[in-house]
């Protein structure tokens, strides 16, 4: 008898494939013979939007792209605006950005395991993640007025100063945290059921890792100690004292710890950055460049020509490009960014984990079954914002 | 024939399903509710008191939505395939003993609606047809998600319909009946129950049994992150209301049976027998429930080998022993 595979079109609508994208997938019943990963449903043209935009009105945008990573991907982009115009960030807005960001990893990750556990079949696993998500949304709250799109970092800086509660409302984080991630353990970690869904699942090898690219905890998944806090640091990530956590397992599982894992090491940082967060001014002394604080705006004539000159005209940056990668919680997320002089960027282009990560799900589906399919998605924790940017 | 028996065994009829079916509504409700527990959450709170009436309101929603047949399905099976799930669900409640008799207008009532004498076989064969109408509906609506979850009920209730065979035998081989009703009174005491005499029976079956009502860990034919909504994904309004009527029917009379077989069915002190049987079945339906609230969902070929490898020899095993032991 002749056989056929069937073509199964998963998404852009399909409850588990984290927005829009979608798969097609070739199925010999339910095994996967190929899985073409289809992009551009949620396409924003944030990269050329910036185009026409004032360097710093670019950073509203940035929030957009990986939406549940904002603080990253503001510092990814005001690390490399810092490195065009060679700006010295000051002591305080370096570790509360640092401080910042490791919360936004949290965020994500706590995102990742409810929305990956949910996939796999433990839906309660998502309610939680989002009642501790919820915390950290009321710190962006406490920041910068906004719960998602914070937009708190400034080229040369913080938006605003750290208001006076923000210590002791992020140390109760601290202290609640490691007891909610036991309960994630005790619900996951050694569950039967969930040991066979993701041990040996989705594996790619650690070279297939190397030449798809992949970065982050989906490398570190596959047991490269890479990580650009370390490797390559910023944001004076190199006075922190943390570890990188890898595994060698290759799968979902090993990814999964590596995430846990990572969620513990960055309440490390957070509480360093707290304990030994510095005094002094929360924005680099850079006029023309950093709008001058509101006081001095209505009352000396300087500062209110700055500001209206920022506002309306911009800054230019001298010619050249640059590029600046960071570790955001999904991989290496890189801005390259062209200058020709003019107030506008000439080109931006973003590095996205995301994008680079779905590239590589066909090698780790093939060969696995349908629900293998779902497993692997969820556990390269893509952002289809980032992935059509 | 005496008038005044049809008359009985009609009401009985009438009132079982009735019960059946409020409580297969109100199951809705405590799902969402104990769910919404145990995810933090509040669940259904504005119709009425603890969001009580939330069930009718759900009716309500499925009858007036509009009943959409896409035009690729086989209509014929697509039409039944709602009704191939609900009646088998509600049919096999009728074998099930829930009290003893009692005595009204000086006539004896059975409180069972058949005692039938090879009521386990009814049982068996009954829920057994409830494969066909996911089948049918997985097959007739011409989708590929619902055929992958047609395929996966059709084998995932075959298998595991095997095991929960032979944990029965294993019950009937200890009471020497096929009788429901005369399996509980082999249970009157405590001690007696089936579930202390041969535990392994009972495991299996319960096992057997969440495979066989589709509920998680085992809710691969419509594992939603994986099939969208599985066999049902293209129905809508009340036939898809009757695929979940069905569902809940057959937890309850799951429920149902596992009270009969191995916990004794109506008996237990002080209280009157038939609440004794609401109090056994409501544990397992919350357990059910519960289990929705924690676990992961497994994978296909890990519920196969878990089904081929593990539970069936285990089954077979329990069945030689217990053999052996009767000798």
């Amino acid at each position: 008898m002749e056989t056929r595979s069937m073509t199964l079109n998963m998404g852009p609508q399909h409850p588990a494939t984290h927005g829009v994208l979608r798969i097609q997938l070739e199925l010999e019943g339910e095994t996967v013979l190929k899985a073409y990963p289809i992009i551009g449903y949620l396409h924003t043209g944030i990269e050329k939007t910036a185009e026409s935009k004032h360097y710093r009105k670019v950073i509203p945008l940035t929030d957009r792209m990986d939406y549940l990573a904002p603080m990253s991907n503001n510092l990814g982009y005001c690390l490399a605006m810092e490195k065009l115009l060679e700006i010295e960030v000051p002591e305080k807005a370096q570790w509360a950005r640092v401080c910042l960001t490791e919360l936004t990893r949290i965020n994500s990750h706590l995102v990742w395991v409810g929305t990956h556990a949910l996939d796999i079949g433990a839906m309660s696993m998502m309610l939680y993640g989002f009642r501790e998500r919820e915390k950290i949304l009321g710190i962006y709250e406490l920041v910068s007025g906004q719960r998602m799109m914070s937009t708190y970092f400034r080229i040369g800086g913080l938006a605003e100063d750290i208001p006076p509660d923000f210590d002791t409302r992020v140390r109760e984080i601290l202290d609640l945290f490691p007891s909610r991630y036991d309960e994630y353990e005790d619900l996951l970690t050694n569950n039967p059921i969930w040991r066979n869904r993701t041990i040996g699942v989705a594996k790619i090898s650690p070279e297939d890792a190397l030449s798809s690219g992949l970065t982050g905890p989906l490398l570190r998944a596959c047991g490269f100690k890479h990580d650009l806090r370390k490797a390559n640091p910023y944001s004076s990530y190199d006075k922190f004292d943390f570890d990188i956590p890898t595994n060698d397992g290759c799968d979902v599982y090993a990814r999964y710890l590596v995430r846990l894992e990572e969620m513990r090491q960055s309440l490390r940082i957070i509480r360093q950055a707290l304990d030994g967060m510095p005094e002094g001014p929360f924005v680099a002394d850079a006029p023309g460049i950093v709008l001058p604080p509101k006081e001095r705006v209505l009352s000396e004539m300087e500062a209110l020509i700055f500001h209206f000159k920022i506002i309306t005209e911009g800054f230019c940056p001298p010619e050249g490009e640059v590029y600046q990668g960071i570790e955001s919680p999904k991989g290496e997320i890189g801005f390259y960014i062209v200058s020709d002089g003019s107030p506008y960027p000439y080109r931006m282009r973003v590095r996205p984990p995301s994008f680079v990560h779905v590239g590589a799900l066909d090698k780790m589906c093939r060969g696995g079954l349908l629900a293998d399919v779902i497993a692997a998605i969820g556990s390269i924790d893509i952002v289809l914002g980032e992935v059509d940017r | 024939m005496n008038w005044t028996l049809i008359l009985i065994q009609v009401v009985k009829v009438i009132a079982v399903f009735a019960v059946l079916l409020t409580c297969c509504a109100w199951m809705t409700w405590l799902e969402r509710k104990l769910v919404a527990r145990i995810q933090t959450r509040l669940g259904p709170m504005n119709t009425g008191y603890q969001g009580l009436l939330q069930p009718i309101a759900d009716m309500f929603k499925l009858i007036f939505k509009e009943d959409i047949t896409p035009g690729h399905v086989d209509k014929w099976i697509y039409n039944l395939a709602p009704l191939a799930a609900f009646i088998p669900a509600t049919l096999s409640i009728a074998v099930v003993p829930f009290g003893d008799s009692i005595t009204l207008f000086g006539e004896r009532i059975d409180l069972v609606i058949s005692n039938l004498n090879v009521g386990i076989l009814y049982v068996l064969a009954v829920t057994s047809l409830g494969v066909y109408a996911l089948i049918m509906a997985g097959w007739s609506s011409n989708s590929k998600y619902s055929l992958l979850g047609g395929l996966r009920s059709a084998a995932q209730m075959i298998s595991y319909e095997i095991g929960m065979g032979l944990a029965i035998v294993v019950v009937v081989l200890m009471s020497g009946t096929l009788n429901l009703v005369e399996i509980v009174d082999k249970q009157s005491s405590v001690l007696d129950w089936f579930v202390f005499k041969n535990p392994v029976a009972f495991v299996i079956y319960f096992i057997c049994a969440i495979a066989e009502t589709n509920r998680n860990p085992f809710d691969l034919p419509e594992a939603e992150s994986e099939l969208v909504a599985g066999y049902n994904t293209e129905y809508s309004s009340m036939k898809f209301g009757m695929f979940f009527v069905g569902e809940y029917a057959n937890m309850i009379t799951v429920g149902a049976i596992a009270t009969t077989l191995f916990f004794g069915g109506w008996h237990g002190p002080i209280l009157p027998p038939i609440v004794w049987f609401a109090i056994k079945v409501a544990v397992f339906e919350v357990f059910f429930i519960w289990m929705r609230g924690t676990l992961p969902r497994l994978r296909y070929d890990q519920l196969m080998a878990f089904g081929w490898k593990i539970l069936l020899p285990l089954a077979v095993l329990n069945v030689l022993v217990t053999a052996f032991f009767k000798l």
